[in-house]
């Protein structure tokens, strides 16, 4: 199993509800919270958060594109975080999950200097480190509604931008939107081998400008033209 | 990366507590120029370690749930922050042993090897302690072997001088520890100068618009997504600035090569002249890792608006 998320930049529109929905639950999950929140009500709230979502444009205007880009623990094949972590309190379950075991944390912040994505967030509280868990305390309870069964940023999601499966299963829905939609992983030449797949933006269909199809111009439109070749602004 | 003291103090004290004990075990197997009386000896080698243990502890003041410090031993097969750990720890009786020895007036047998495991420890912590920062990818200003060389040279270089000053107030022949002391120095100015000059453009290596999937077109940040600072921030997003860089970068090679070089040169019979190098040495250690700290660029800066790192 190689459980994650698939995230399409296409759809995204940076609601922040996943990373609300994220908070949310994981505030009262027995496995990762509570999230604490530093002074929620000040001019500098802060607070430990599993899921942020940034805003980024790319290309030039005006062709420029906005591209909303929820981050989240990537769920490492080859976790560094795991790796470096001195006290055995980072682990990797069979089924892909990075977890943290708060009860062996010693909160040294190293997993998070190896954790390329930022996923990895201190609980100045608790002293131990907080990271995503997949919602593995919903994708694995059988009390739910088979439908429920997915992470909460999955289910808030409104332009269902946001897909959890196993990846090492070919069939699986995010196996088959990563093959269709090309897929990629972040920063792969750090050689994390990140499981999570973010889909491009879809290249919108090229616009026929064919020279006789250019609507002809009216005699103030071309006035207009000329005045603009003259005047300088 | 912001800079944490009480990790900075922990590396340059350790660092040159390790280089102490290793050199002045070296030093007293060495023969003429290098031996110091067995009293002296022992007390450098003592002040080595508490150097070690001082730093070890200053280490721990970094924790945010030290009570789980502990279990940082456990996991010495692939974490380098746990080799160390457990290196460190068994620094003490391995080195203790030896002492033992000494003190019986048996510095040789049993005793030597204790000694000599004693050097092979302090040299794998240091290295151990450099491998901490070079394992890390995510870090290109620390993923190179000019940390741990660094980490080795730096270590040797302000125990040599400790060493020189423990020897010359003994009043015992030097001249092999000031030798020492300026190979060494050269040695650690000559890899610290290469890894200024390596990292003196702004780094290249990974870059927004390839994190984000677009190769060929421009990318920049238009909002990070939170409004007061983050955990991320304040831990990743240290910005010091270029003119203070250059500038502290001149007072650490001041403090930590030219004036123990000039006290070296001029006042090599005194003790208290030396150890005044060797301070001024380890001072400008502290500021040689706060830069290295300060200096650093963690990837995920450019989730943070950085065009590259």
């Amino acid at each position: 199993m190689k459980l994650g998320l698939v995230i399409d930049l296409d759809t995204c529109v940076g609601c922040h509800a996943c990373a609300v929905a994220c908070k949310e639950w994981n505030d009262g999950s027995a496995v990762a919270g509570p999230l604490p929140d530093y002074a929620p009500r000040g001019a500098a709230a802060s607070g430990v958060w599993f899921n942020r979502v940034r805003q980024f444009e790319v290309g030039e205007y005006p062709t420029s594109k906005t591209l909303n880009v929820p981050m989240s623990c990537m769920q490492c094949e080859e976790a560094a975080c795991v790796t470096v972590c001195p006290t055995g309190a980072s682990y990797k379950r069979a089924d892909g999950i990075v977890m943290i075991d708060a009860d062996k944390c010693m909160g040294c912040n190293y997993c998070a200097w190896a954790c390329p994505y930022g996923a990895r967030e201190l609980d100045d509280n608790a002293g131990t480190m907080k990271k995503c868990t997949l919602c593995v305390d919903r994708v694995n309870d059988q009390a739910l509604p088979e439908a429920e069964r997915q992470p909460a940023c999955v289910l808030a999601c409104p332009t269902h931008a946001r897909s959890f499966g196993d990846f090492d299963d070919p069939q699986s829905h995010v196996s088959q939107l990563v093959r269709e939609r090309e897929g990629f992983g972040m920063l792969p030449d750090l050689g994390y081998a990140p499981v999570n797949r973010y889909l491009p933006p879809r290249k919108p269909p090229a616009i026929d400008v064919d020279a006789d199809q250019a609507p002809k111009l009216g005699l103030l439109d071309r006035l207009q033209s000329l005045a603009g070749k003259l005047i300088r602004r | 990366m912001r800079p944490a003291f009480s990790v900075i103090f922990f590396t340059v004290l350790s660092g040159a507590g390790l280089g102490l004990v290793a050199l002045a075990l070296l030093g007293q197997m060495a023969g003429p120029g290098f031996v110091m009386t067995p009293r002296t000896h022992m007390a450098a080698v003592i002040t080595g370690l508490a150097l070690v243990g001082v730093g070890f502890l200053s280490s721990s003041l970094h924790l945010a749930n030290p009570r789980n410090g502990w279990r940082a031993v456990t996991q010495f097969r692939h974490s380098w922050l746990s080799r160390e750990a457990v290196l460190g720890i068994a620094l003490f009786p391995v080195a203790g042993l030896y002492l033992v020895g000494v003190d019986a007036g048996h510095p040789g047998g049993v005793a030597r090897w204790f000694g000599l495991s004693t050097v092979s420890l302090a040299v794998a912590i240091l290295y151990c302690t450099g491998m901490i920062y070079a394992c890390l990818r995510t870090i290109p200003r620390w993923h190179t072997g000019l940390v741990p060389a660094s980490y080795l040279a730096l270590g040797g270089y302000s125990g040599c001088l400790l060493a020189l000053a423990f020897a010359a107030a003994d009043g015992a022949r030097v001249d092999g520890w000031v030798t020492l002391s300026l190979i060494l120095l050269m040695v650690a100015a000559g890899i610290k100068g290469v890894y200024f000059r390596r990292f003196a453009a702004p780094g290249a290596e990974h870059t927004l618009p390839r994190a984000l999937g677009v190769t060929t077109q421009a990318a920049k940040i238009l909002d990070p997504g939170h409004t007061g600072g983050t955990f991320l921030t304040r831990e990743f997003v240290f910005q010091v600035a270029r003119e203070r860089a250059v500038l502290l970068r001149y007072v650490f090679l001041v403090l930590s090569f030219a004036l123990p070089l000039a006290l070296v040169g001029w006042f090599s019979g005194s003790a208290v002249a030396l150890g005044i190098a060797a301070i001024a040495c380890l001072a400008g250690l502290v500021v040689e890792r706060w830069l290295f700290f300060a200096e650093a660029q963690h990837v995920v800066r450019l989730f943070h608006g950085q065009q590259a790192v």
